[in-house]
C-alpha cells in the first residue's frame, strides 16, 4: 500500500479543535460557574411556587333576601415530601388528633403513584383536607417544628337553614373526567356534585388566582416574585339569588317528615319554583368537609334513597290531578262541551270493561266531574276521542292526544335548571302500535285518561300543569334560580309557552276545580278568605295508593301552584290536600293560624311504613 | 501484515478501554443524580432509569467482548454489506417506526425501542473506511470523490426523513475524516462559514441593540465576512501582510461606526459595514488584476457570496410557511418551547451556574430534578454534573474527553500504511467530538438546542450501545496494527 503522508499535519488542525472546543467550553464554564454571580442567586430563588388563590365561591339568598349557603374557612395541610427532614411525628400526630398508623399510610398513600399520579416529592401534596378553624388554630402554633408541611386556605359551604339539601347540591373532590373536560380544574380542587352548585358550577366558581412565590433550595418562602407583578387575583364567584321561599321549604319538608314523597310550589306568572321539598331527604350540612365521604356513603346505601330529589326524578302515575288536562284536551278538541254528560255506574262499563269509581251522582256534566273526580266521564272522553271521526284514525287521533299533552310540559324535560331531570312518559300511538301489535282502540288505553297505565309525570310537571291551568294557558320553564349576580338569565325562563289549548276551554277546568274545593273531593283546601283552586289524585299502585294534590290560589290571580305527592298516602284528601292547603296558607297569608300550626303538627308527627324494600 | 491470532490480552489499547470505564462510570453516577428523587429512590431497581441503564451498561459490555474477538478481516469484508444493510433498515424505519414525539425514528420490538440511526453510524465509519483505503482509491478522481460523499450523505437524508435531524447533522462529522484523508479544507472552511452565517445570521435575526437600530445578527456576519476574508488572504493569497491590513482596517472603520452609532447618531452600521464589504472585494480584485494570482479572484467572490448568501438565507426564511420558520428557529434554538423563549436553556444555565466551583455534592442538585431542567438524564445530563460536581467537576469531564479523543486519533495516527483502521478511528473520533460540541454548547447556551445525546452519559442503551460498538470495532483493528516503526 502507498503511504500518503502529505496531509499528516492536519492531525494537529483536527487536536487542535478538539481542544479549541474544551477550551472554549470551559472559559464559558468558568464565567457560568465562578464569574457570574447571578445564574447563582437566580437558581437561589428560582424555585417558582405557584399558589393558587382560590376564590370565594358565589354565596346563595332566598327570594326575599335570607343568606341560604356561605362559606366559611377551611384549611388543607399540604405537604412537600422533599423538605419533610427530622419530623417529630409524635408532636405531629397529636397536633392534627391523628393516629401514627394513619399518618404512616397517608404518607404511603400520597407516594404510590397509581393512587396520586401527581406525585413529587417537590410539590405541596394534600397531607388532610379541610381543617376546621379549630383544629387549624391548634396545628398552626406547632406549624413552624414541622418542616416540609404548610397549609392551604379554602372555603367550605356552610348552610344557615338545614333544608333543601337536593336542591342547593353539595361540593366534591374534581373526578379525573372533570378533569378531562375541563381544564380549568386540577386534582385536588372543588365542583359542584349535585343540583344548583353543579348547574350554575361554571358561575359560582369564580376564577382562580395565582401567586407566585420564590423559594430558596430548602423550600423556604423568599418573596414574591417580580414583586407579585405576574400574579393574578382571583374573582369571587357569582351570588345567586334563588327563587325559592325559605320558609316555605322548610314547611314542606316539615310537613313530609316520615313519609316518602314531595311537594312542589311554583309562582305561575314567572314559573319560579317556591319550595321544591323531597323526602327522605338530608341535612345539606353532613355534606361538607371531611365527613363528607362517609356521609355521602351512608346515604347512597339507604334504601329510601334519599340522595334522589323525587321531585324531579321520581316519575309517578299522576292520578286524578291527570284528569284536568284530559277536560282541556277534550274541550279543544270538540269531543266534549262543557254540558256534554255521561252515565257513571259506580263506574265506566263498556263491552265489559269496568273502571271503578266512587259513589255520585249520575249522569254529571264536567264542572261536577272534576269536583267529584269521576273515573267514568274521562274514561267516555277518551273513548270518545280515540274513536272519533275527526280523526282518520285511532293512531291519529291519539297523536293529536299525545300532542297536547306534550304541549302541556308532559313526556320532556321542563328545562328546570338542576341536574337529572327526568321526562315522565306519555305513549303515543307507535308505542301501541308496538306494545298491542296494532290492535288497540280507546278502551285498550283507557285508565291513561284518569292519570294511571302508561302515563307517569314528576312532580314537577304536575305542579307545572297546576301553574299552566293557573295561567289559563301557558307556562314558563320551571327554575329555581332567580337571578345571577350580574348575568341575564336564560330566555327559556322568561318566555311563556303556551299549550294548544284555547283560553276559554281553561276557565271551565278552573270552575271544576273551585268546585272541588267548595263541594267536591278537595273541600280541605276551602282557606277561609282565598279562593283555592285544586284537584286531588289517588294514584294506584302495587302498594297502597298513592295520594296527590294540584292545586293553585288565588283563583282569579294565582300567586302559588302547587303539587303534593305522598308515596302510599292513600286517597288525595289524607296526605294531598292538607299539605297543600297549608302551603298555600303559609305563602298566601304569611303565616300558619293555630289551627294549622296544629294540623301541620299532626301532618308532621304521621308516619307511613314502607318496609325495608329498596324504593 | 496482519498477525494471525493476536494477543487480544497484550496488544488491546488498555488505557482507552480505562478511559471508556471512567466515561460510563460518571455516566452512570451523573444519571443517579440527575433521576434521584428524595429517600426512597432504589438506584438498582429494574423500574428505575439507573436501574436499566446498569442493564444497558452489561448489554453494552457483553456486545463489546463479541465484537472485540471478530478478526478484521472480517470487518473489513463486511463493511459495504453492513453498510447497505444499515441503509435499507433506515429506510424501512422512516415507514414502519411509530410516532413517538414527531419523529419516526424509533423500532419498536416488543418492549425494546431502538433507534437504527444511532447504530448506522459505525455502519459508515466502515463503509467510508473500505472505500477509502481500498486500492486505487482517489479523491481526485470524481467518481471516487461522488461515492465517498455519498457513503456520508445516504443516511444523512434518510435520518432527515425519520425527522430526526439532530441525529443527522452528526454525519457531517465525517467531513472532518476526509479533510484529514486529503480533502481540501477549503471546503471545509466554506462549509464553517455558510453554517456561521446562517446559524448566526437567522438566529440573531430578531435581536437589536440597545439604542441603535442594527440588527445583531447582520451586524456580526457582517464583521465575520471581512474577517473571514483576511484569513483566506492570509491563508491562500499567501500574503499575511494583506490579510492584517484587511482586517484592521475593517474592525477599525466598524468600530468607529459604532461609536458615532451609539454615541452621537443612532443609525444602521451594517450600511457602512456593507460598504467596507464591497471594498474589501475591490480592493481584492484590484490585487488579482495587480499580481494575476487567481486566489484573489475566488476570495473576492467569497467575500460578494457571503453577503448574498446572508441575504439569501434572510429571504428564504421569509418565504417559508410560518410553521417551517417555526422549525428552524426551533432547529437554531430560538423557539425552542411555546411557553418562553428559552425556557430549557435558561433553567440548563441556571442549574450549572448554581454549581460554583465545587458544585453541591453528589445528589444534592435542586434544579436539576425533574421540575426545572427537562430531559435532564437524557440530553441535558451535563445540566447535572455542572450542578451537583461544579466547576472543577466539569473541567474533570471534559478533559476526560479531551484525552479520550486525542487518544483515538492517536490510535488512528499509529496506523503506519494501515488506511483502513485509520479512517476508522477518526470517524469514531469526529464523531465523538461533534456530539461533545453540540450537547455541552447547547447545555452551556453556546450551540443550538439540537438533541443529540452525550455519549456514555446520557440516558438510553441505543446510544451507549452505538459508541460502545465503534470503540470496540477501533480497539480490535488497533489490536491488529503493525508497528509503524
Amino acid at each position: 500500500m502507498i503511504n500518503d503522508y502529505r496531509f499528516e499535519n492536519r492531525k494537529f488542525v483536527i487536536v487542535g479543535i478538539v481542544l479549541a472546543i474544551v477550551v472554549a467550553f470551559i472559559c464559558r464554564l468558568f464565567s457560568l460557574q465562578i464569574i457570574n454571580d447571578d445564574y447563582k442567586k437566580y437558581a437561589d430563588s428560582n424555585a417558582f411556587l405557584n399558589k393558587t388563590i382560590y376564590p370565594s365561591r358565589g354565596v346563595m339568598y332566598d327570594r326575599n333576601g335570607k343568606l341560604l349557603v356561605s362559606n366559611q374557612p377551611a384549611y388543607d395541610v399540604m405537604v412537600c415530601m422533599r423538605n419533610v427532614k427530622d419530623l417529630d411525628t409524635l408532636a405531629f400526630c397529636n397536633s392534627l388528633g391523628i393516629t401514627r398508623e394513619f399518618f404512616e399510610k397517608r404518607i404511603k398513600d400520597i407516594k404510590n403513584k397509581n393512587l396520586n399520579p401527581g406525585y413529587s416529592s417537590y410539590t405541596d401534596q394534600l397531607f388532610l383536607s379541610q381543617l376546621t378553624a379549630e383544629d387549624f388554630a391548634m396545628f398552626q402554633e406547632q406549624l413552624y417544628k414541622f418542616n416540609g408541611f404548610s397549609i392551604q386556605r379554602r372555603t367550605v359551604r356552610q348552610y344557615d337553614y338545614h333544608v333543601a339539601g337536593h336542591i342547593f347540591g353539595d361540593l366534591g373532590e374534581v373526578s379525573k373526567k372533570d378533569i378531562a373536560n375541563d381544564d380549568y380544574y386540577v386534582r385536588g380542587d372543588f365542583i359542584g356534585k349535585q343540583g344548583i352548585e353543579s348547574y350554575y358550577e361554571k358561575y359560582l366558581r369564580g376564577e382562580k388566582g395565582k401567586e407566585i412565590l420564590l423559594r430558596d433550595a430548602h423550600g423556604r418562602i423568599k418573596g414574591r416574585y417580580l414583586d407579585g407583578a405576574m400574579d393574578v387575583a382571583p374573582v369571587p364567584g357569582k351570588n345567586l339569588t334563588l327563587s325559592l321561599d325559605i320558609e316555605l321549604q322548610q314547611l314542606a319538608e316539615r310537613l313530609l317528615e316520615n313519609k316518602i314523597g314531595s311537594v312542589v310550589a311554583i309562582e305561575p306568572s314567572t314559573g319560579e319554583v317556591l319550595c321544591m321539598a323531597s323526602s327522605p331527604t338530608f341535612d345539606p350540612q353532613i355534606l361538607v368537609g371531611r365527613q363528607r365521604g362517609e356521609n355521602h356513603k351512608i346515604l347512597s346505601k339507604d334504601k329510601q334513597k334519599p340522595l334522589l330529589n323525587r321531585a324531579i326524578q321520581g316519575t309517578y302515575p299522576p292520578g286524578s290531578t291527570f284528569k284536568t288536562s284530559q277536560a282541556l284536551t277534550y274541550l279543544h278538541e270538540g269531543i266534549i262541551s262543557p254540558e256534554t254528560s255521561f252515565p257513571c255506574a259506580h263506574g265506566f262499563r263498556f263491552k265489559g270493561l269496568h273502571v271503578g269509581c266512587h259513589p255520585h251522582g249520575s249522569p254529571l256534566p264536567l264542572v261536577p266531574a272534576l269536583a267529584t273526580s269521576c273515573n267514568s266521564y274521562f274514561c267516555w272522553g277518551l273513548y270518545r276521542m280515540i274513536g272519533s271521526d275527526r280523526y282518520t284514525s285511532s293512531q291519529d287521533a291519539f297523536n293529536h292526544w299525545k300532542d297536547h299533552m306534550v304541549a302541556m310540559g308532559f313526556g320532556y324535560r321542563l328545562g328546570i335548571d338542576l341536574p337529572g331531570e327526568a321526562r315522565g312518559f306519555i305513549p303515543n300511538s307507535a308505542f301501541y302500535d308496538k306494545w298491542y301489535g296494532g290492535r288497540w282502540n280507546g278502551l285498550t288505553i283507557i285508565s291513561i285518561s284518569i292519570g294511571q297505565g302508561e302515563v307517569t309525570l314528576t312532580p314537577l310537571q304536575i305542579a307545572n300543569l297546576g301553574a299552566t291551568i293557573a295561567n289559563r294557558g301557558y307556562y314558563i320553564a320551571p327554575h329555581v334560580v332567580k337571578e345571577v349576580e350580574g348575568e341575564a338569565m336564560d330566555s327559556i325562563y322568561s318566555t311563556p309557552k303556551r299549550t294548544l289549548v284555547d283560553e276559554r276551554h281553561y276557565e271551565t277546568v278552573v270552575k271544576g276545580m273551585r268546585e272541588a274545593v267548595l263541594n267536591g273531593t278537595c273541600r280541605a283546601a276551602n282557606l277561609p278568605g282565598i279562593e283555592v283552586c285544586g284537584k286531588t289524585g289517588t294514584a294506584q299502585n302495587r302498594g297502597k295508593d298513592h295520594s296527590a294534590f294540584m292545586g293553585f290560589a288565588p283563583m282569579n290571580d294565582p300567586k302559588i301552584a302547587i303539587a303534593v305527592y305522598v308515596e302510599n298516602g292513600g286517597f288525595g284528601a289524607v296526605y294531598g290536600v292538607p299539605i297543600g292547603a297549608l302551603i298555600m296558607e303559609k305563602y298566601l297569608t304569611g303565616t300558619l293560624s293555630a289551627a294549622s300550626e296544629q294540623k301541620a303538627n299532626d301532618i308532621q308527627q304521621r308516619v307511613i311504613y314502607y318496609g325495608n324494600q329498596e324504593r | 501484515m496482519a498477525i494471525r491470532n493476536v494477543n487480544l490480552w497484550r496488544s488491546i489499547d488498555w488505557f482507552t478501554i480505562i478511559l471508556y470505564f471512567l466515561l460510563v462510570a460518571c455516566g452512570w453516577l451523573s444519571i443517579c443524580g440527575a433521576t434521584y428523587d428524595f429517600g426512597d429512590t432504589d438506584f438498582f431497581s429494574f423500574s428505575s432509569f439507573t436501574g436499566k441503564q446498569l442493564v444497558w451498561i452489561g448489554c453494552a459490555l457483553v456486545i463489546a467482548i463479541i465484537l472485540l474477538n471478530i478478526e478484521k478481516k472480517y470487518y473489513e469484508m463486511l463493511a459495504y454489506p453492513t453498510y447497505i444493510g444499515f441503509v435499507i433498515l433506515l429506510a424501512a424505519t422512516i415507514f414502519i417506526a411509530p410516532d413517538i414525539k414527531g419523529s419516526h425514528s424509533w423500532l419498536v420490538i416488543g418492549p425494546i425501542r431502538i433507534q437504527p440511526a444511532e447504530f448506522s453510524k459505525f455502519a459508515t465509519a466502515l463503509c467510508l473506511s473500505r472505500l477509502l483505503s481500498s486500492y486505487g482509491f482517489s479523491m481526485e478522481k470524481r467518481s471516487d470523490f461522488i461515492k465517498m460523499i455519498a457513503i456520508v450523505v445516504i443516511p444523512m437524508l434518510l435520518i432527515i426523513l425519520q425527522d430526526e435531524t439532530g441525529s443527522a447533522l452528526v454525519y457531517a462529522a465525517f467531513f472532518l475524516v476526509l479533510y484529514r484523508e486529503g480533502m481540501t479544507g477549503s471546503l471545509l472552511a466554506l462549509g464553517v462559514c455558510m453554517v456561521a452565517y446562517f446559524v448566526i445570521g437567522v438566529g440573531q435575526g430578531e435581536n437589536v441593540f440597545d439604542k441603535m437600530p442594527v440588527n445583531v445578527g447582520q451586524f456580526i456576519v457582517f464583521l465575520l465576512i471581512p474577517l473571514f476574508t483576511a484569513l483566506a488572504v492570509g491563508v491562500y493569497g499567501k500574503h499575511v501582510g494583506r490579510a492584517w491590513w484587511i482586517a484592521c482596517t475593517n474592525l477599525f472603520a466598524t468600530l468607529v461606526a459604532y461609536l458615532f452609532s451609539r454615541y452621537v447618531i443612532p443609525f444602521d452600521i451594517c450600511i457602512v459595514q456593507l460598504v467596507l464589504c464591497g471594498c474589501t472585494a475591490l480592493y481584492l480584485i484590484y490585487t488579482f488584476l495587480l499580481d494575476r494570482y487567481a486566489s484573489y479572484l475566488l476570495i473576492a467572490l467569497f467575500a460578494l457570496g457571503s453577503v448574498g448568501f446572508y441575504y439569501s438565507c434572510n429571504m428564504l426564511i421569509d418565504k417559508l410557511q410560518p410553521h417551517q420558520q417555526m422549525r428552524i428557529l426551533v432547529l437554531l434554538g430560538i423557539k425552542d418551547d411555546p411557553a418562553g423563549v428559552g425556557y430549557n436553556i435558561n433553567q440548563s444555565k441556571i442549574a450549572i451556574g448554581s454549581g460554583g466551583l465545587w458544585g453541591k455534592g453528589f445528589l444534592e442538585g435542586t434544579q436539576t430534578k425533574l421540575n426545572y431542567v427537562p430531559e435532564q438524564h437524557t440530553d441535558f445530563i451535563f445540566c447535572t454534573i455542572g450542578e451537583e460536581q461544579g466547576f472543577m467537576g466539569c473541567i474533570f469531564i471534559l478533559l476526560l474527553y479531551a484525552v479520550f479523543i486525542i487518544r483515538i486519533i492517536m490510535l488512528a495516527e499509529r496506523q503506519g500504511s494501515n488506511k483502513f483502521t485509520r479512517v476508522y478511528g477518526y470517524s469514531l473520533a469526529s464523531i465523538l467530538t461533534f456530539h461533545l460540541f453540540v450537547n455541552v454548547g447547547m447545555v452551556i447556551g453556546l450551540a443550538p438546542v439540537i438533541g443529540i445525546p452525550l455519549p456514555f452519559f446520557s440516558y438510553g442503551g441505543s446510544s451507549l450501545w452505538g459508541f460502545t460498538i465503534l470503540l470496540a470495532i477501533l480497539l480490535r483493528l488497533d489490536a491488529e496494527r503493525e508497528a509503524r516503526f
